[in-house]
């Protein structure tokens, strides 16, 4: 359970944890660390959520989705996004970086292992197929916002890296 | 309401919609699929960024007033962004110039707005000023490869340095508005970010071979809500559907 959420009843937590990332699907929203609280008040439940980047346009339906989520197991809930303080990779799970890498998706490595990546072509991130490293950016923004496109140089095959954001 | 705030918040993301509306023009329409993506993608950040400005002005409006109505519903002289921002996507050396010029701009006043002390302004510049460091490495690692590109690349660049420079100044150059959030601790300090606005600027242009225009002359209006003559354009994509069907929703 993640350590900010630990105050929170284990069907709430669940009902949670079954609302995905319609963008990378395989992740759960407490997987991503958006959720960063949850009041409950007998059967009134207020959840923050906070966007990973300012324009990313899943956080319309993640919050509808959250909303229904938490009423089909008898609760009424309002769900506030807020800013502060901003999203980092570091709120991503462990276990979220694991879906990630099954999913085909490169997790995001430390700060100045990915600038060097990002910045300075540096082959540093494992393909998530073959696990070489000897991968190469090919795009710094890729199919969303939270991603860069990356090829890998041995198996031939293109990739998401999914960007450390700090 | 708070008038000064209210206008600073249109002033701060009129700026990201504005430029954010010319970049999704582009969309499909980049001259590679990587720099198409890029920049649709920073289109979207700088959308995310409006919505959070426009929320919070809603709020500080107090009556019925929503982002949408905020970003769809003024006329031309209700928008405060700056003339810059508006000039058009002549070609890929005039994207990359416009972007770099505001982009340098951008981070200034972002690094600034995370000293608010205003709460919300304070986290909108937070969680911005990620995606602004993107954006600004992004356009001056173009500016740098075009300039020192071929003979063609690097000669449409001295155009379009030369077409956009005199639209620079303007946005470090405070106003009534700007003065006053300054003084409440709100907004940036605009002659600070100027001096290191034009350092960065001319030293990366002198840096790579280009030539800022020698006669000084600046541009200014579009804070006050004087548009050159492009702006009625934008304004006719964005109303059209308010116009023809008033107060239509999805
Ligand atoms: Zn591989």
């Amino acid at each position: 359970m993640v350590g900010h959420l630990s105050h929170i009843a284990p069907e709430i937590y669940q009902a949670l944890y079954k609302v995905s990332d319609p963008e990378v699907p395989v992740l759960s929203v407490l997987d991503l660390g958006i959720v960063r609280d949850v009041k409950q008040s007998e059967k009134q439940l207020e959840v923050d959520i906070t966007p990973t980047y300012s324009g990313c346009p899943a956080m319309d339906m993640i919050a509808v989705e959250i909303k229904y989520a938490l009423e089909s197991i008898g609760f009424q809930a309002k769900v506030n996004l807020v800013l502060s303080p901003a999203w980092t990779t570091d709120f991503l799970t462990e276990e979220g970086k694991d879906k990630l890498l099954k999913y085909g998706i490169a997790p995001p490595l430390e700060t100045s292992l990915d600038k060097q990546v990002l910045f300075e072509d540096a082959r540093l991130v494992p393909c998530p197929q073959c696990q070489s490293s000897n991968t190469k950016l090919v795009s710094q923004f890729g199919s969303t916002a939270c991603k860069s496109l990356f090829k890998c140089e041995d198996c031939l095959e293109p990739f998401d890296y999914f960007k450390c954001h700090k | 309401m708070q008038d000064n705030l209210y206008t600073y918040l249109l002033m701060l993301g009129d700026n990201s919609m504005i430029l954010g509306h010319r970049l999704s023009e582009l969309c499909g329409h980049g001259p590679s699929l990587e720099t198409d993506i890029a920049l649709t993608n920073m289109s979207l950040d700088l959308f995310g960024q409006v919505r959070s400005y426009f929320q919070y002005a809603a709020k500080v409006k107090g009556d019925d007033a929503t982002e949408d109505s905020i970003a769809f519903l003024r006329t031309e002289r209700k928008h405060l962004s700056s003339l810059l921002v508006e000039q058009p996507n002549t070609d890929f050396a005039h994207v990359i110039t416009r972007q770099y010029f505001f982009d340098q701009y951008h981070l200034l006043l972002l690094e600034q707005l995370c000293e608010s002390n205003d709460d919300q302004i304070n986290a909108i510049a937070k969680k911005s000023i990620k995606e602004v460091k993107y954006h600004h490495r992004f356009s001056k690692t173009w500016m740098r490869r075009l300039a020192q590109g071929t003979d063609v690349s690097h000669q449409k660049m001295q155009v379009a340095v030369t077409s956009l420079y005199p639209y620079t100044e303007e946005l470090s150059k405070a106003n009534g508005v700007e003065k006053a959030m300054l003084a409440e601790g709100i907004g940036a300090d605009l002659d600070a970010i100027k001096v290191q606005y034009y350092n960065e600027l001319d030293g990366l242009l002198s840096d790579i071979g280009l030539q800022k225009p020698e006669e000084g002359y600046f541009y200014k209006g579009g804070k006050e809500g004087i548009h050159t003559e492009h702006f009625g354009f934008i304004l006719s994509d964005f109303q059209y559907m308010q116009r023809t069907y008033p107060d239509m929703t999805w």
